[in-house]
């Protein structure tokens, strides 16, 4: 088979992963005059797919051939899906033949589980290695590794790898074994700790000055919305432990999209990209924010409202605590306001040192006024108290109700 | 470039002038440089003249005059540099306004007492250059992203050769050229524009005139490859061209050897998703017999724990992890197990495991396991000989900003927990038995002993013929400075106790 051909193949089976980030790495180039390539800093999109997605690697599985038979996977066992396979000679050179083009960051690696996860991680390992050590690649580099796999083998990944990251992708152990019978969350757990301690004593070994290291400067993983019954509830909250537990730099929301070979246990419907697109404000907002998962979602409302963002829906059930004035709130209240991000807010505490903060001054910082309006007090705007008890706010806030249509732009 | 530059829109553009001072207009020809802009500015400012007294444009065919000498100036101007920053970007920017708004800038922080202007970003002024600035910095980023090499030849020592075609709004090349430098230094490359063009070869940089047109125009094989990569990565279920285009722009695709395929993806992608909605479900297949499938069964399915029944060390460890008889194992990472050998003399019991000891599946590897290590070793006892464990099994924590805080056991988590404790005490049957702090004491001699009342050996036949009870080194860890070395000593006593008892015997 052509390599054109089973580019086709692996690069569709790979479309289904989320994480697209080349950002993070370690700061290094080849201006030395050795090596291909370079990268850290924020990462670079060189382009951008129809579906609005970043593409910023060469994003390919190693083979679509699996073992595995998770159901919202084209590539599981029970697919009757076309299968193909990278020899690892052939992944190295296209990544090298994209790069010196520009075409991309670097490489995004994944495989379906072939024989066994060390076998699968050898072979994935092999890519980076060679990459690293025979073509002195500076370029950027993912591996997506295999819970299962030895530590030695992951940590093999870690240190050839920018960026690893095993996918969890459901948040409960019963929507797994529903789905995906041969995942453990545990042992994901497990794995992702273990990594987090490497990451750690990498991170360690760098502050004390050893400067040949290289190695991963972080792990991420995905979830995928819309295929069980989990509510955004257990995304969040498993979101949050693994933040917390094992310093993800990211978790991806992946609203499940229909596949070929659909199978019986799934939802035939299109992907919610709504909700995921919610999953995403909300996690920011826990990462960034400061807020808790449990002040946006309610064991009553385990789910985030769709018609607006978190941020909106926390601060209409919280009105009590507005209008805040711009000239003396604290930098966490004001970061509660919607429609005010973080970069305004720190502009604002600038310029109140200077002068007193009017609404012209927001229009010019390109604040949206209808959205913040009846959450803030300036110097020239004091809201009348029934614009933020009255019904009518959130209608007013709220977009007009559209039928969320799959193949327009249904994002907000 | 010398096009642009309008004089009727430039008078309309200035604010608040009177037409008198036209007739004191200086005019000033800045070019296209920063550097140009910044030894002109730095001379009028010198001399005092004020910004509505300069007009930055092209000097050819000016109705004003030049500033009759440029004097070296002795005042040097100091600004903060993030002016020096910004202006740089805005400098790149392709609207003719952008000289005029940076000495009016510089004018009001030099000499009007307005050294903080940059700091209120909704002042017009600022606004606009933080405006103009952006685009400029947008624009860099996308030529990073969307140049795209050609391969052009290959040099006899194998050096390689490429070239790209790429047309900015603003004059960015040389700002953007770094980049390209950087990661790019070992092949031989040009980048054209009809903004400049940046050439990189053996080793050697130069920056040369823009030209109109691409001057070579030949795709390159890979081009063919990048599109099946493009054409197979996009999801048609996902389809949502507003958003890429607010990201790729129109006017960057016509140099772009994907972009064509745009369209025609995004027509076809109703189709095919409807296709893929309505295709009928596939039944699911049986799990084929696989040695390896089968081993990944075994890790997952436990037995029903009951630690009366278990039968090894091996075992109890492999059943804590399937217990659920308090609601700790569901936010932990794992149960931490007892570690050691079987027939250890010596067991000693922690309170539950904390951050480390829960990532690492193993007791005592964090702070306090450290500090235990070292007490350890100044008692004169080898750890590797001691089963080391905890009394609860798995790590209960409460979050803290971004961390797991460790949060004290209850009652009812250390009641749940110790039949495991028992099971491992019984297997390993030792004849002493060292309980660092209040959640082992109360696991194992129940809720009246105390740490501070019961310090030392105690009396419980029932567990082990010599039971030392002493603080968790924990405590070590929180107590302030000045008592550190005194409890360290004093908790390394209390394990020599462990020792001399066994030496008794
Ligand atoms: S802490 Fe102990 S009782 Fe609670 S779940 Fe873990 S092993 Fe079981």
């Amino acid at each position: 088979m052509e390599v054109s051909e089973k580019l086709a193949i692996l690069a569709d089976a790979a479309k289904y992963d989320a994480s697209c980030a080349s950002s993070g790495a370690t700061k290094r180039d080849s201006a030395d005059g050795r090596g291909v390539g370079s990268a850290g800093g924020a990462g670079i999109c060189h382009s951008y797919a129809p579906d609005g997605r970043c593409i910023s690697l060469l994003k390919i599985l190693l083979t679509n051939r699996c073992l595995y038979d998770c159901h919202y996977c084209i590539n599981r066992r029970s697919s009757n899906v076309r299968r193909a396979a990278f020899t690892p000679e052939e992944a190295v050179t296209l990544t090298l033949d994209f790069y010196k083009r520009n075409y991309i960051e670097g490489l995004f690696l994944s495989s379906g589980i072939i024989r066994s996860a060390d076998h699968t991680m050898e072979q994935v390992v092999q890519v980076a290695r060679t990459l690293r050590e025979v073509h002195d690649f500076r370029g950027y580099i993912h591996l997506k590794t295999i819970p299962e796999a030895s530590p030695e083998l992951i940590e093999q990944a870690a240190r050839y790898a920018d960026r690893i990251s095993i996918n969890l992708e459901l948040p409960t152990q019963q929507s797994l074994d529903r789905l995906a019978p041969e995942k453990n969350l545990a042992r994901t757990k497990q794995a992702m700790g273990r990594i987090r301690v490497k990451l750690d004593d990498a991170a360690e070994r760098k502050r004390e000055g050893d400067r040949k290291l290289r190695h991963a400067t972080g792990q991420s993983t995905q979830v995928i919305v819309g295929a069980d019954a989990a509510t955004d509830a257990d995304f969040l909250a498993r979101s949050d432990e693994l933040y917390r537990a094992y310093r993800l730099r990211r978790v991806y929301y992946s609203a499940f999209s229909p596949i070929p070979e659909p199978s019986s246990v799934l939802p035939p419907v299109a992907p919610p990209l709504v909700r995921e697109h919610r999953l995403y404000q909300a996690d920011w907002l826990m990462r960034y924010y400061g807020f808790s998962n449990s002040e946006l979602l309610t064991p009553e409302q385990p789910n985030l409202d769709l018609r607006i963002d978190p941020k909106l829906a926390w601060a209409l059930r919280n009105r009590q605590q507005f209008p805040l004035n711009l000239q003396t709130a604290s930098r966490l209240e004001m970061l509660r306001v919607p429609g005010l991000g973080m970069k305004n807010v720190d502009r604002l505490l600038s310029i109140r040192r200077h002068t007193h903060v009017r609404l012209a001054d927001l229009a010019r910082l390109r604040i949206s006024l209808p959205k913040v309006r009846a959450f803030i007090i300036t110097a020239d705007h004091h809201p009348a108290r029934e614009d933020l008890d009255g019904d009518r706010l959130l209608a007013r806030l709220a977009p007009r109700p559209v039928q969320l249509d799959l193949f327009g732009d249904a994002q907000p | 470039m010398k096009t642009w530059m309008v004089t009727v829109c430039w008078r309309g553009w200035l604010r608040g002038r009177s037409n008198s001072i036209f007739s004191a207009m200086h005019s000033l020809d800045p070019g296209d440089s920063f550097a140009t802009w910044r030894i002109k500015a730095r001379d009028v400012l010198a001399r005092g003249i004020p910004p509505e007294e300069i007009l930055w444009e092209a000097a050819e065919g000016s109705l004003f005059e030049e500033p009759p000498e440029m004097v070296t100036v002795a005042e040097s101007a100091v600004v903060p540099p993030a002016f020096v920053g910004l202006a740089k970007d805005v400098s790149c920017h392709a609207d003719p306004r952008r000289w005029e708004l940076l000495y009016r800038l510089l004018w009001r922080i030099v000499k009007s007492g307005e050294r903080h202007v940059l700091e209120i970003a909704s002042d017009p002024d600022v606004a606009m250059a933080h405006r103009l600035a952006k685009n400029v910095r947008r624009e860099i980023h996308k030529m990073h992203a969307f140049v795209r090499f050609r391969k052009a030849g290959e040099a006899d020592d194998g050096r390689e050769r490429f070239v790209a075609w790429f047309e900015p709004d603003h004059f960015i090349v040389e700002a953007a050229a770094p980049f390209f430098r950087k990661r790019f230094a070992n092949m031989d490359w040009s980048i054209f524009t009809p903004k400049g063009c940046a050439h990189w070869i053996a080793g050697e940089f130069k920056m040369s005139p823009g030209v109109p047109r691409d001057p070579c125009d030949q795709p390159d094989v890979m081009e063919g490859i990048w599109r099946t990569y493009y054409r197979s990565i996009f999801n048609p279920a996902r389809l949502k061209m507003k958003a890429m285009q607010s990201e790729m722009p129109r006017r960057y695709w016509k140099n772009l050897p994907e972009a064509d395929l745009i369209d025609e993806l995004s027509r076809e992608s109703t189709a095919r998703t409807h296709g893929m909605i309505e295709e009928p479900l596939r039944p699911v297949k049986r799990a084929p017999a696989n040695a390896y499938l089968g081993k990944l069964q075994d890790l997952s399915s436990f037995p029903v724990a009951d630690p009366a029944a278990s039968t090894s060390l091996h075992d109890i460890a492999r059943m804590t992890q399937a217990c659920r008889q308090c609601p700790l194992w569901e936010h932990a990472t794992a149960a931490v197990p007892g570690e050691g050998p079987e027939n250890a003399h010596i067991m000693i019991v922690g309170e539950q495991p904390g951050d480390r000891e829960d990532l690492e599946g193993r007791p005592f590897v964090g702070p306090a396991g450290q500090l235990l290590d070292r007490a350890l070793v100044e008692a004169g006892l080898d750890r590797s000989t001691c089963y080391v464990t905890n009394a609860v099994k798995h790590f209960k924590w409460t979050p803290r900003g971004k961390l797991r805080l460790h949060q004290k056991p209850g009652a009812g988590e250390i009641e749940a927990c110790k039949p495991w404790l028992l099971a491992e005490l019984s297997k390993v049957a030792p004849e002493i038995v060292i309980l660092l702090g209040g959640t082992a004491a109360r696991s194992l001699l129940g809720p009246d002993v105390q740490v501070t009342k019961h310090r030392g050996l105690v009396a419980a036949p029932q567990i082990a013929s010599r039971v030392v009870l002493t603080v968790h080194p924990s405590y070590l860890l929180r107590v302030d400075e000045l008592r550190k070395e005194a409890e360290f000593r004093q908790f390394v006593a209390d394990l020599k106790l462990a020792v001399s008892s066994q030496v008794q015997e």
